[in-house]
């Protein structure tokens, strides 16, 4: 039988905080770039993100503003949350890898750029309850679609994670 | 009156504690726990009588058969069906598979309502969803009803309305919710769309009811019953179509292979007498024991018994949960409209949080859709926590589950 991680290492202060006073979260963005749908049909978890995208001629395209709304676990929303404050003022190809490195975060596969995730260091113990790692990258993997999105020129996009 | 502390001892898995606490088994309507006589029949007959069925001179090969056959007639008897309309299948899923493919796509046309209702588990949606485009006929659900006294029933003047078009030719109702427990009116509303067109057949989901209510195939007025093996205490990789031999013998069958036929040549194929003609390639013989050992469990128990333990139960369950506050519970609120599947929403708390927080206390309870996503998107929610009791669960465990709920509040009121 496998030794049971502690609670706390699932909700860390830090992941409670974000989920009483979630950072960007708002229903709307005037105006904004992109908007996507995110659902983990398994456990019913839904959010929407949106995404202005701040370029000029000159410099790469950067995250201008992102904000989510949602229905979902504590988990799931204070993770969101912290990845928006991680991302904003990024360039997308900046963004996107600091999505990975949060990915490899959360799959054990070793920590990069915790100084750059900012609060989202703080999910590391999620990893330990398996069954709460989509959870916490559903707010990331509905980011990366909309940076996706964005650079195939298009405006909506739906997803429904297996 | 059974007694629990009895029936507890029958379930070895009871003795075993999850971190660190006591297993307190609220997930039942999901999966139920076996007892030692079920896992027992499996093994003997792995030890002593396997062989494959319905083939084969040797005496193992008869004994097997015997075996299978035996557990054929309980599951007939124990739901009040003929022996020849019981289907054995991989699970209730699989059975409302084989209706909607046999049955609905050749019964049914243009112009038909297969009638339904928003209450269903998505094995009661799917099937019938899939062959709707080509069968061509017209789906219909009976509104649930979301506020009032009458909260989480079927809408039974809607159900009228569209009854009263004659052009009902379906009507497949689960008798037993899964997520919020309501017992609905099945023998009711079967004679009404019989009534109104002598040609409807009626399809129950049986797959909460059969297990915890006591079961009569001809007093539900039902044709077909769906319900599957481990939610009645016995093994998974089992489950039951039960209906009338006679329509089923109209049926084309599902699947092909071995054991469904009569005879096979390469130009044709003519098929064997139901219900084996619905039964291709070698079927799950152990399996098939284990439901015959649980049912003589649960017969042993009597389904009055099963049933007056839950309504008792549920008289502890309902009070208690709604003086939690901040706690409101979906479905029924009278132990005789429902049975011991029980959801509820803790406001400001999101079911999957509850879940992890209070499997740390031991608690097993089920956060999710329940496979029933059109009816918790109409409780106004994508997920809801649901506790839901079995014969081995205690009044006691209500007070775990009690206290479970306010644990979790505190630690996310912290």
């Amino acid at each position: 039988m496998s030794s049971t991680p502690n609670l706390d290492d699932l909700y860390q202060e830090i992941i409670l905080d974000h989920y009483r006073k979630p950072r960007h979260r708002a229903a709307e963005l005037v105006p904004h770039d992109v908007h996507v749908h995110h659902a983990n049909p398994l456990c019913g978890d839904e959010l929407d993100l949106r995404l202005r995208v701040d370029s000029t001629d000159s410099s790469a395209p950067r995250v201008g503003e992102v904000v989510y709304d949602g229905d979902g676990c504590s988990i799931s929303m204070a993770s969101a949350s912290a990845m928006t404050e991680a991302v904003t003022g990024r360039e997308l190809a900046d963004a996107d890898d600091l999505g990975e490195a949060f990915r490899l975060m959360m799959h054990g596969e070793g920590l990069k750029r915790e100084d750059d995730l900012l609060d989202g260091v703080a999910f590391q113990g999620v990893a330990k309850f398996p069954v709460r790692v989509k959870c916490a990258l559903l707010g990331w993997m509905a980011l990366k679609d909309a940076i996706s999105t964005y650079r195939a020129g298009n405006q909506e996009h739906r997803v429904t994670h297996d | 009156m059974l007694d629990v502390e009895t029936v507890r001892k029958d379930f070895p898995i009871l003795e075993r504690q999850v971190h660190g606490r006591p297993l307190v088994y609220l997930d039942s309507a999901a999966t139920s726990q076996k007892p030692q006589a079920v896992l027992d029949a499996m093994d003997r007959y792995y030890e002593q009588s396997n062989a494959n069925v319905h083939r084969g001179v040797h005496a193992l090969a008869e004994e097997a058969t015997e075996a299978y056959e035996h557990a054929r007639g309980k599951v007939a008897r124990f739901v009040g069906a003929d022996p020849r309309g019981v289907v054995f299948t991989k699970n209730a899923t699989e059975a409302f598979n084989v209706l909607a493919y046999s049955l609905a796509a050749n019964r049914l046309g243009d112009g038909d309502i297969l009638l339904s209702t928003q209450m269903e588990h998505h094995a009661n949606l799917v099937p019938w969803q899939l062959v709707q485009p080509r069968a061509g006929f017209e789906i219909r659900y009976i509104p649930v009803i979301t506020a009032g006294p009458e909260a989480g029933t079927l809408d039974l003047d809607a159900f009228d309305e569209i009854v009263a078009t004659g052009r009902v030719k379906l009507l497949t109702v689960t008798a037993m919710s899964n997520v919020v427990g309501t017992i609905n009116p099945v023998a009711q509303m079967a004679a009404r769309v019989r009534n109104a067109n002598a040609e409807a057949v009626v399809v129950v989901d049986g797959a909460q009811s059969v297990p915890h209510l006591p079961t009569d195939l001809l007093a539900l007025e039902a044709d077909f019953l769906c319900f599957s093996g481990h939610k009645m205490l016995g093994p998974t990789g089992i489950g039951v179509l039960a209906g009338k031999p006679e329509l089923l013998d109209d049926m084309p069958p599902f699947l092909g292979g071995g054991e469904m036929i009569a005879n096979v040549t390469l130009e044709g194929t003519t098929f064997n007498e139901v219900p084996y003609k619905f039964e291709a390639g070698t079927p799950p013989i152990a399996e098939a024991v284990g439901l015959g050992a649980a049912v003589d469990y649960l017969s042993a128990l009597g389904m009055d018994a099963v049933r007056a333990h839950e309504v008792a139960l549920l008289e502890h369950v309902l009070p208690a949960l709604n003086s939690v506050e901040g706690v409101t519970v979906h479905g029924p609120a009278e132990p005789s409209g429902r049975g011991a599947a029980v959801s509820f929403a803790v406001e400001g708390l999101h079911p999957h949080d509850i879940g992890t927080i209070m499997d740390r206390e031991g608690v097993a309870v089920r956060a999710g859709h329940h496979c029933a996503k059109p009816l918790v998107r109409l409780l106004g929610s994508a997920a809801t926590t649901r506790a839901s009791f079995y014969v081995y669960n205690t009044v006691d465990e209500v007070q775990v589950l009690i206290d479970a709920i306010e644990a979790t509040k505190r630690f996310f009121a912290r």
